[in-house]
C-alpha cells in the first residue's frame, strides 16, 4: 500500500523508532523561536550547561509583543519589553540568528521562514506557536509546540512524537469570484467543526488548491489548527517551486535540482489510503464570515445570524445562545447588516503582500466609511517594504487607513493594538475567541476582500455587494481578486523605500 | 540534571493536607521569563504567617518537605516544581501525590516519595519534637530514615532509574545521541540553513507614527 505525503515525510525524519509503543524520535529541519515560548526553554539549557545543538537550523524574530506604532522608541510595556529583550540576550548567548524590530527581516515568524527561503517542501518546522502550520503548505510536516518541547529541540534538534492519522480534504471545482483561500478554510472549520481535525495531518487537495498560489495556500494550512489539527499540508508543485526559487536560502545549482527532484516525489501515492475524507466543492461556496466566538461558527455573508431556537443539538444551541450574547447580536439579522467599528488586515493567516495586494485594489480611489476606523499591519517589514515599493502605502492612507509596522498586532492584542470592550470587528486574523483582540471585543472573521468591502460599507460585505451600490465597482476585476497568484512576492525587487 | 542517591537534609513538617500548585506558586508569578529565581514565590501566600514552618528558623534551611496526603493537586504549571527546587528542597514526602504533580516532579528531578501516612505522622512527630533534625531519603533502597524512624517509600522504577542517573527527557533523547548525529551525517546537501545568513539588501524599516482618529464605536 501507497503512503500519504505526511507518512513520507515523517518516514524521512525518524532518527530511531521507539521501543514498544514508546513515541519515534524525529529529527527537525527547521526551529522557528520567538520571544514569548522561549525564554524559559533557553533558560533549562542554561541551568542544564547545554547548548543549541543546531544554531544553523534555528532562527529567532519579534513577533507577538512588538508595537507597530514608534518602533524607533523604548518598548512601554514592561512585561513586552522584557521578554523581546530576554530573547535577543539568548540569542546573543546560545549564537542563534535573530531578526529584531527595526530590521528589515523582522516580522511573524511564519512569514519570516517563507520569505527567505527557509521553508522548503518535505521539511520537519516546528516553533512555540499552533499557527506553525502555516509552513505546511509548501508540503511541509509543521507543528506548534509548547516551551518544554522548545527546550527539547534547542538541546537535541529532535522530538519524541506520537503517530497521528491522516485526513483528505478534496476541495473540487473553480472558486467563484470574489470568494479566496480563507472562505475554503472556513467552510471546511464550519463543515468539520473546531474539533473535527483532532489527531489528524490533513492534507489539502484537488483542482481548487492547486489553482491558489502559495500565499493563499499558507491561508489555508495556517488554519488547520482551528480545526484543531496537528498539521496541515499541501503537495508541492510548480507553483510551489516558483515561489522558492531565488529566495535567499533556497537551494541553488545542482543543489537546486536535485532538491526539485526530491520535492517532485513528495505526493500522497495513489493507493495510499486515508483514515478520514472530506470533500468540498469550491464552486459551492461564497465569501464566509463567522457571526460566533469559535472559528467553526461561521457562514456564507448572504446568511443571517442563527435562531437559536431552530437548532437541534441541545450542545450547539447553547453554545450559539451564549456566543450571540457575547457577540452582541440579534437572531435572524442578515449578516450583511451588522456595522462594524474596526477592519483588521493583517496577520500570519492573511497579513502578505497578495493580500495587501487585493486590498489595495479595492481601496484604490475611495475613502473609507465615516466611524471605521482601519488598521492595516503586514506580516513582516519586508512585506512593508515591498508594498511601499509598489506604492500600497499611498493607497492605504488615502483610503483613510493605518499603515502600521509588521507583526501580530490585533490578531491578540498582546500589544497595544486591542479592541475596547464592545467594540466589533471584521478581522483577517485566524480566532474569533471571547477576548482574543481584546477584552470585551467582538471579531468577525472574514478575507481580505471581505474586510476591505466591509471597510468601504462599514457593514459586512462582500466585494459583490460593491459593485451593486456603486457602478464604478464595475470595473473592478474581482476575477483577478479571487485568490489566484498575483504577482508572487519577488525578493529580487530593489526595495524603494 | 543532577543524580540523586541518597539525600540528607533538614526535614520540614507541613502539616495541611490537599495541598495545590496554587498554593505551592500563585499564578501572578507565572509571568516570569525566567526558570530560577522562584524560592520567594514558593507558599506565597503563607510565607507572610510568622508562624508558618518554613518561617521558623529551625526549619529555614530545609530541603525535605514532609506534607499531608494530595500534595501538588491543581494546575498543571511546571513552575510548583521549579519554586521547590529553588527554594531548596530535594525531596517531598507525602502519602498520595497528583498525577502531574508527581510527572513533573521526576522531570526536574525532585523526588516525590509516597510513605505510608502512618509514617508521616510518626515523622512529623520527631521533627515537631525536635525542630531542625535531619532527614536521610535513600532512594537506592527505597526508605527514609529521621530520627529513630525507618520506614520504606515507593516510587517507580522508571522514575527511579532516570533520577539515579540523572536523565530527564533531554538527557534521555542524547543518550541516543549517536542516533541523531549517524542521521545528521545523511541529510541532503540541498536542505537549509539558517547560518551563515543570506537575505536581501538591508534597507531601514520607517518607524509608523500614530495619526488621530476619532472613533465613536456605532454597535454599541
Amino acid at each position: 500500500m501507497g503512503k500519504t505525503l505526511a507518512e513520507k515525510v515523517w518516514a524521512e525524519h525518524v532518527v530511531r523508532h521507539g521501543d514498544d509503543g514508546a513515541p519515534d524520535l524525529l529529527y527537525i529541519d527547521l526551529h522557528l523561536v520567538h520571544e514569548v515560548t522561549s525564554p524559559q526553554a533557553f533558560e533549562g539549557l542554561r541551568l542544564a550547561g547545554r547548548t543549541v545543538r543546531r544554531p544553523d537550523l534555528t532562527i529567532a524574530t519579534e513577533d507577538h509583543n512588538t508595537p507597530t506604532l514608534d518602533i524607533d522608541l523604548p518598548i512601554a510595556d514592561v512585561t513586552s519589553r522584557t521578554q523581546i529583550e530576554t530573547l535577543r540576550r539568548n540569542a546573543a548567548e546560545f549564537g542563534v540568528r535573530i531578526h529584531s524590530l527595526g530590521d528589515a527581516d523582522q516580522g511573524i515568524v511564519h512569514q519570516v521562514g517563507p520569505q527567505l527561503g527557509l521553508t522548503q517542501p518535505g521539511m520537519t518546522v516546528v516553533c512555540g506557536d499552533s499557527h506553525t502550520s502555516t509552513h505546511g503548505a509548501f508540503g511541509a510536516l509543521a507543528f506548534g509546540i509548547g516551551t518544554s518541547e522548545v527546550e527539547h529541540v534547542l538541546a537535541t534538534q529532535t522530538l519524541p512524537l506520537a503517530p497521528f492519522k491522516t485526513m483528505a480534504i478534496n476541495v473540487e471545482g473553480q472558486l467563484p469570484p470574489g470568494t479566496t483561500s480563507k472562505d475554503i478554510i472556513l467552510a471546511i472549520i464550519a463543515k468539520i467543526g473546531t474539533g473535527g481535525g483532532q489527531g489528524y495531518v490533513l492534507e489539502y487537495r484537488g483542482e481548487a488548491i492547486r489553482a491558489l498560489s502559495m500565499e493563499a495556500r499558507m491561508t489555508i494550512c495556517n488554519m488547520s489548527i482551528e480545526a484543531g489539527a496537528r498539521a496541515g499540508m499541501i503537495a508541492p508543485d510548480e507553483t510551489t517551486f516558483a515561489y522558492l526559487k531565488g529566495r535567499p536560502h533556497a537551494p541553488e545549482g545542482a543543489d537546486w535540482d536535485a532538491a526539485v527532484e526530491h520535492w517532485r516525489t513528495l505526493r500522497t501515492d495513489d493507493d495510499a489510503v486515508f483514515d478520514a475524507e472530506v470533500t468540498l466543492r469550491a464552486s459551492d461556496l461564497e465569501p464566509f464570515v463567522t457571526w460566533g466566538t469559535n472559528p467553526g461558527q461561521g457562514l456564507p455573508i448572504s446568511a443571517s445570524v442563527p435562531v437559536p431556537e431552530e437548532i437541534a443539538d441541545e450542545n450547539e444551541r447553547v453554545a450559539a445562545e451564549r456566543a450571540i450574547e457575547y457577540m452582541g447580536l440579534v437572531p435572524g439579522t442578515p449578516l450583511k447588516e451588522i456595522p462594524v467599528d474596526t477592519v483588521f488586515i493583517g496577520s500570519c493567516t492573511n497579513g502578505r503582500i497578495e493580500d495587501l495586494r487585493s486590498v489595495a485594489k479595492v481601496f484604490q480611489g475611495r475613502r473609507k466609511a465615516d466611524n471605521v476606523r482601519v488598521l492595516v499591519v503586514p506580516a513582516s517589514a519586508r512585506v512593508r517594504l515591498q508594498a511601499e515599493a509598489e506604492g500600497l502605502d499611498r493607497i492605504f492612507l488615502e483610503f483613510g487607513a493605518e499603515w502600521r509596522n509588521a507583526g501580530c498586532s490585533m490578531c491578540l492584542g498582546m500589544n497595544p493594538d486591542q479592541l475596547a470592550p464592545g467594540e466589533r470587528a471584521a478581522s483577517t486574523s485566524n480566532r474569533n475567541f471571547e477576548g482574543r483582540q481584546g477584552k470585551g471585543g467582538r471579531t468577525h472573521l472574514v478575507s481580505p476582500l471581505v474586510a476591505a468591502a466591509t471597510a468601504i460599507r462599514g457593514t459586512l460585505s462582500s466585494v459583490a455587494d460593491l459593485a451593486a451600490d456603486d457602478p464604478s465597482f464595475a470595473d473592478l476585476d474581482v476575477a483577478e481578486l479571487d485568490g489566484s497568484p498575483l504577482v508572487p512576492l519577488d525578493p529580487r525587487v530593489p526595495m524603494q523605500v | 540534571m543532577e543524580k540523586f542517591t541518597t539525600h540528607t537534609g533538614v526535614g520540614v513538617p507541613l502539616r495541611r493536607s490537599n495541598v495545590d500548585t496554587d498554593q505551592i506558586i500563585p499564578a501572578v508569578y507565572l509571568k516570569r521569563v525566567t526558570r530560577t529565581g522562584f524560592e520567594d514565590a514558593l507558599f506565597a501566600a503563607w510565607r507572610g504567617d510568622p508562624d508558618f514552618v518554613l518561617n521558623q528558623d529551625a526549619y529555614r534551611s530545609g530541603s525535605v518537605l514532609v506534607a499531608g496526603p494530595d500534595f501538588g493537586t491543581g494546575s498543571s504549571r511546571e513552575h510548583a516544581v521549579w519554586a521547590l527546587k529553588d527554594y531548596g528542597f530535594r525531596a517531598v514526602l507525602s502519602a498520595r501525590f497528583a498525577d502531574i504533580f508527581r510527572g513533573n516532579s521526576g522531570k526536574q528531578g525532585l523526588l516525590a516519595a509516597q510513605l505510608a501516612q502512618e509514617d508521616i505522622e510518626l515523622i512529623w512527630k520527631v521533627l515537631e519534637s525536635a525542630p531542625g533534625t535531619e532527614v536521610t531519603v535513600d532512594l537506592e533502597s527505597r526508605t527514609v530514615t529521621c530520627g529513630d524512624v525507618v520506614a520504606p517509600f515507593q516510587v517507580d522504577d522508571y522514575t527511579r532509574w532516570r533520577l539515579m542517573e540523572g536523565l530527564d527527557d533531554i538527557g534521555l533523547t542524547l543518550g541516543h545521541e549517536e542516533d541523531i548525529a549517524e542521521f545528521e551525517r545523511s541529510r541532503p546537501s540541498y536542505k537549509p540553513t539558517t547560518l551563515p545568513a543570506k537575505h536581501l539588501p538591508t534597507v531601514e524599516v520607517r518607524a509608523a507614527r500614530p495619526i488621530a482618529l476619532p472613533i465613536q464605536p456605532v454597535s454599541r
